[in-house]
């Protein structure tokens, strides 16, 4: 075999949110902990959010898990494991006020209790009024996070490998994880990391669409390792939008500029979201103002030279009240669209945020997969968490503060499930003979190619393709016209070539490395998008919608299920929806108006 | 002159953990990347040490506080912020 081999009892892929929590919950416990990152801890994509951490403290207003579970349920349009989001919801004044005293500083009311912000979607007593839920530290939720969770690592005693990219997962023959590959950045090394358990906490794959609001680093690898190990993808038609990205960067204008009267229109000036929403017009959720933009630049109305955007108009709102109110909007304005929104309006288009999707998991993190008969069996050994995971509580369509919420409560649950089971008294399972010889392989065929495309040039065509076809207006045959054209993008990527073959800091390598997990996540979201007949949450297609048999296009009979998309044959299955919470009664499926 | 090897590890360096400074520095890299001086290198690897937050405050002129002797490669970020 020949590669460095370095052993511990748990090995985490990715530095965000879910990985720091999950490596504490286990270094705490003594165990002795790999954490294996792109880039350095406190750059993961977790820095930029936000909003908050979903909890129901109450500490503004009555509130309880049982209000916050309902929500959850309902804005997952029933597609939601409902014991996962009964556990999620129960957990959460737990896992915030663990952060809390590790020194998260949350923002405080004046008699010293953590303040709590409202939230789109979250209310009390079951949808009747807005409640206070969101825990926030500032505009830099993500931020204080991250440097909590870092700095406790690092006094538990986890170990960072830092510009390490984790390859592939190395199962034995019962088919248990025994280990990863990894590249170091550094030296162009590849290692093999033995360990009694692999927890992926690799974020989603933003990056596989055009129009992202995701960092660079969000190219779904722990997806495409999954994939390649024989794992399904679960849910992967799922994505949300974010209505106001600005056009050809993504960076997102905040709602709070619709908040204050920041109007939508296309090419003829047209307040088209008065057609659309009579009553809230622009004020509408987010998945629908991003269906009607779509619509309008679908049927020729969109803005500039090649009417691909909507015009968001902040001009009536006056010089003052943007620079008080909205400042960051200004910048992004003269930032990113070399617009000064006090005089003319910003070029938007719907913008992919989150992945609802992911590696199937159970509310320990274990992943599991369809074995004789059995749609859950676990993989032993191997655990994912976060975005990468689909546990599923967020189902087609999740809610603002509960991705910080998800990756604290799973980690955590990942975390204590493996000191549960005592896994610092499990002896490690041996690696198979051929341990790293798959990674070397692909490793080996990027350094000997020749003829073929850039990486960059394949991964720019794909995203274009996913932009077209899996955006947030599908037709049946768009998805279908998409399957057929990301399948022979991916066929293009078989073949890649490499400019410069060095070995050491060889971004152009590690970039095609990383195109191959965003081939999978493309493959996976097309795919299933395509298979779905129906409109469901975050789905929504133009050939399915509302009906006295099927209202807003939702098929509860065929269609209340989960997807599981597989590499091999880019053949789908599918498993029931868990309509069962752990100790409540379950919320039942109806017509989700707001 | 920066050497090839130290325009790929700040290429790297400058994948950041929200899109803004990504776009930025990305824009930094493709106009002037590999004709930077050594000193503006190390002017570069001052700021790109910071947090995403600490640095885009000081890329979007929020904060004059940034590393010493870092004041002409901050001139060049936010430059490079408001010219398309």
């Amino acid at each position: 075999m020949g590669l460095t081999v370095h052993k511990y009892d748990a090995v985490v892929i990715g530095a965000g949110g879910a990985g720091m929590r999950c490596a504490l919950q286990l270094a705490r416990a003594g165990l002795r902990v790999a954490v294996l990152s792109k880039v350095f801890p406190t750059r993961s994509h977790t820095v930029a959010a936000q909003g908050g951490i979903g909890a129901s403290l109450g500490n503004m207003d009555e509130d309880n898990w049982h209000y916050h579970f309902y929500d959850t349920v309902k804005g997952s349009d029933w597609l939601g494991d409902q014991d996962a989001i009964e556990y999620m919801c129960r957990e959460a004044p737990k896992v915030v006020y663990e952060l809390e005293h590790m020194g998260m500083p949350f923002d405080r009311n004046p008699d010293g209790t953590i303040y709590q912000r409202p939230f789109g979607g979250h209310s009390a007593k079951y949808g009747e009024k807005p409640v206070p839920r969101a825990c926030a530290a500032a505009d830099r939720t993500g931020h204080a996070m991250l440097h909590t969770l870092y700095q406790q690592n690092v006094k538990s005693k986890t170990t960072f490998f830092v510009e390490w990219m984790a390859l592939d997962i190395i199962r034995d023959a019962d088919g248990d994880a025994v280990g990863v590959t990894a590249l170091e950045m550094e030296t162009g090394d590849v290692a093999i990391f033995h360990a009694k358990c692999v927890l992926f906490a690799t974020g989603g794959a933003g990056r596989i669409f055009a129009a992202s609001t995701n960092a660079f680093i969000n190219t779904g690898d722990g997806l495409g390792m999954a994939a390649r190990a024989g794992i399904p993808l679960e849910d992967m038609e799922f994505w949300q939008f974010h209505p106001t990205g600005v056009y050809n960067a993504g960076v997102l204008l905040t709602e709070g500029c619709r908040g204050e009267g920041a109007i939508l229109r296309n090419k003829d000036g047209e307040r088209f979201m008065e057609r659309y929403a009579p009553k809230l017009k622009d004020l509408a959720p987010r998945d629908f103002i991003s269906r009607c933009m779509d619509q309008e630049i679908k049927e020729g109305r969109g803005c500039g030279p090649n009417g691909d955007y909507i015009a968001l108009d902040l001009t009536h709102l006056g010089a003052e009240t943007i620079m008080k109110r909205l400042p960051s909007v200004h910048e992004i304005g003269k930032n990113f669209a070399n617009v000064d929104v006090i005089k003319e309006s910003i070029p938007v288009v719907p913008t992919i945020h989150y992945q609802m999707g992911g590696i199937p998991t159970n509310i320990h993190g274990q992943v599991v997969v369809p074995k004789d008969g059995n749609p859950n069996s676990v993989v032993n050994g191997l655990y994912a968490i976060g975005e990468c995971s689909c546990v599923s509580v967020h189902g087609a369509n999740r809610l603002g503060t509960n991705s910080l919420l998800d990756l604290l409560v799973f980690g955590r649950a990942a975390g204590n499930h493996l000191v549960d089971t005592a896994l610092a008294s499990r002896a490690f399972k041996p690696l198979p003979a051929n341990a790293g010889d798959y990674s070397l392989a692909r490793i080996d065929k990027l350094d000997s190619s020749s003829g073929g495309e850039y990486p960059q040039d394949v991964a720019n065509d794909l995203r274009k393709s996913m932009q077209l076809h899996a955006g947030v207006f599908r037709t049946q045959k768009t998805m279908d016209e998409g399957v057929v054209q990301v399948l022979a993008i991916a066929q293009r990527a078989e073949n890649l070539s490499l400019k410069d073959k060095s070995k050491v800091f060889n971004t152009a390598r590690i970039e095609a490395l990383e195109v191959a997990n965003l081939m999978e996540s493309a493959k996976a979201t097309m795919v299933s998008a395509a298979a779905r007949h129906e409109s469901r949450g975050a789905h929504s297609v133009d050939d399915y919608s509302d009906s006295a048999e099927f209202p807003l296009g939702r098929n509860d009979k065929q269609w209340m299920k989960h997807t599981l998309w597989y590499s091999e044959g880019n053949r789908l299955d599918y498993k029931p929806v868990n309509l069962k919470p752990l100790t409540v009664d379950s919320i039942p499926p109806v017509k989700r108006t707001f | 002159m920066i050497t090839d090897l130290e325009l790929s590890k700040l290429r790297w360096r400058c994948r950041r953990g929200f899109l803004e400074n990504d776009l930025i520095l990305t824009r930094l890299l493709e106009r002037r990347g590999a004709n930077f001086s050594t000193e503006e290198h190390q002017q570069l690897l001052s700021l790109i040490a910071l947090d995403d937050n600490d640095l885009w405050e000081i890329i979007a002129g929020r904060t004059d506080v940034f590393p010493a002797g870092a004041d002409a490669m901050v001139a060049t970020l936010r430059q490079t912020r408001i010219t398309h």
